[in-house]
């Protein structure tokens, strides 16, 4: 018999102490995120596919076609095509594919890539049916509004300047 | 000439406001969920999500009406319209407010419950026709827990009549007129266990419309859909408007039977406004439940029928006509 009246009024009063917790949540601010309007901005460790650094000095990216990146690939996505260009120092970039459809962002790339040209995207938004979608041109996803910066021998020259200076640095030093 | 017209009327703007109503209850409860687990829940569709009623009733009639190869064609198609024609019949006799009544007959309460009694059978009808072993189990839980339930609320809508000496709602109404303590549930001097009389009453009313928690006819992660699994298009559409128009229902008939119907708690202004305050306030109070709570086992269903409120129904029967009789 007690544990009767005791269900009772045990039970109503754990029946109140829900509805008090669900009131109190019904007048605190929603905490949804509408998505298509607005999203989440992505932690500085998000691994997106990798994207070209754009250098804030020189305007353009880093790299200096020596196929690192490609030759460390595990999955072998990454397609590097450069040309000699007369009167520059180097090999100047013309494509970077990657087939990010084989990409499984171990990384290798990154770590390898002695310029540090090359970072993660904070890209999370990839859909589509058709696997042309996944392969990318990282120069023009570098640079969308036109054809990758003309090729002329200040820029280029410029970023191999700044490439040979902290190592002269480091001689001195 | 005039009756008529009156009757005319009458039909239209009840019409007009249970089919209003059935809407936009389905939008509260929405809304409502949302804001009680912290979503903002319906906003795409008109300003609040307030027009997604019309778009879901459009999408629900443009679907084909399937029936079940084996199904019991007459009966199949039957059944949505008993959940349905019942409920808004209830409406003749809820007096909205004072003169504003369809029909204002001796026999209210009995009426409600007359054709309040019909939904079971538009749930057992709509399960047995279908031919879906989901289906029938839940036209079988949903008809064991409707009698359970059918009992206690009886018997404390019997306590009210006790008290009040009439059946007519208008009258009951009107017995209830000033303060909140002339409400019948806080009539302490017709009955101590008036408070309690009101929460069974209210507990049993959620039960008899199958919501959450009670909604065992229609447990999803255990039978589909219950009683409407093999329903589509218009005819699930109007078991759900029944379901939220049984709420209507129980909402009003409880704000007549204890909460003074149309007179304001603090004696001023009695109208139809504070009908349909309290009305809308029952019905947030049971989508807040509906949200609150886990569903009950069948087992804890019937339990607390038998065992908690029809002994106390049965006790507080008791205890009304003593105090009737003493003082």
């Amino acid at each position: 018999m007690s544990k009767y009246v005791n269900d009772l009024f045990i039970g109503g009063y754990s029946l109140l102490v829900g509805m008090a917790v669900t009131i109190i949540n019904f007048f605190k601010p929603t905490v949804t995120l509408q998505y298509p309007h607005e999203s989440l901005k992505m932690t500085p460790r998000y691994r997106g596919h990798v994207e070209l650094i754009k250098d804030p000095e020189t305007g353009t990216h880093r790299c200096i076609a020596c196929g690192m990146c490609q030759k460390n690939c595990p999955s072998e996505c990454i397609t590097i095509k450069s040309k000699k260009i007369e009167g520059i120092k180097g090999k100047v970039l013309t494509e970077y594919r990657l087939d990010f459809t084989k990409c499984s962002l171990c990384g290798q790339c990154v770590e390898n890539c002695k310029p540090n040209a090359l970072q993660f995207s904070k890209e999370y938004n990839l859909a589509s049916r058709r696997k042309e979608d996944f392969i990318f041109d990282l120069l023009k996803r570098l640079h969308p509004e036109g054809v990758p910066e003309p090729k002329p021998a200040e820029p280029k020259a410029e970023s191999g300047d700044k490439k040979e200076k902290p190592v002269k640095e480091d001689n001195s030093s | 000439m005039e009756e008529f017209l009156r009757i005319i009327t009458y039909i239209v703007c009840i019409s007009a406001f249970v089919g209003a109503n059935l809407a936009w209850l389905g939008w509260v409860e929405r809304k409502g969920a949302g804001r009680l687990q912290r979503r903002t829940a319906l906003k795409e569709v008109g300003p609040f999500g307030l027009l997604q009623p019309l778009a879901d009733g459009l999408k629900l009639m443009s679907k084909q009406l399937h029936v079940p190869r084996d199904a019991d064609r007459p009966l199949y198609m039957l059944a949505p319209v008993i959940a349905m024609v019942p409920m808004i019949m209830t409406f003749v006799v809820i007096p909205f407010n004072e003169g504003l009544v369809p029909r204002d007959f001796n026999m209210g309460l009995l009426v409600i419950f007359a054709f309040a009694a019909l939904s079971v059978l538009a749930l057992l009808l709509g399960g047995w026709a279908s031919r879906n072993k989901y289906a029938l189990i839940s036209a079988s839980r949903a008809v064991s827990q409707n009698i359970a339930y059918e009992i206690p609320m009886l018997l404390t809508a019997i306590t009210v009549v006790m008290a009040t000496g009439t059946m007519n709602l208008t009258e009951i109404v009107n017995q209830q007129a000033g303060t909140i303590i002339k409400w019948n549930f806080l009539r302490l001097d017709n009955s101590i266990l008036m408070p309690v009389s009101f929460l069974i009453f209210f507990v049993c009313s959620v039960a008899e419309t199958n919501r959450a928690p009670f909604d065992l006819g229609e447990a999803e992660s255990e039978l589909i859909a219950g009683f409407h699994t093999e329903y589509s298009g218009m005819g699930f559409g109007l078991f759900m408007m029944a379901e939220y128009g049984y709420i209507l229902i129980g909402c009003c008939f409880t704000t007549i039977l204890f909460l003074g119907g149309w007179h304001c708690p603090f004696g001023f202004y009695p109208g139809i406004h504070w009908f349909l305050i309290k009305t809308y306030f029952l019905i947030w109070v049971i989508v807040w439940i509906r949200w609150t709570f886990p569903r009950v086992t069948v087992w804890g269903l019937l339990n607390l029928s038998w065992m908690y409120l029809i002994p106390a129904a049965l006790f507080n029967l008791i205890l009304t006509g003593a105090f009737l009789k003493v003082f």
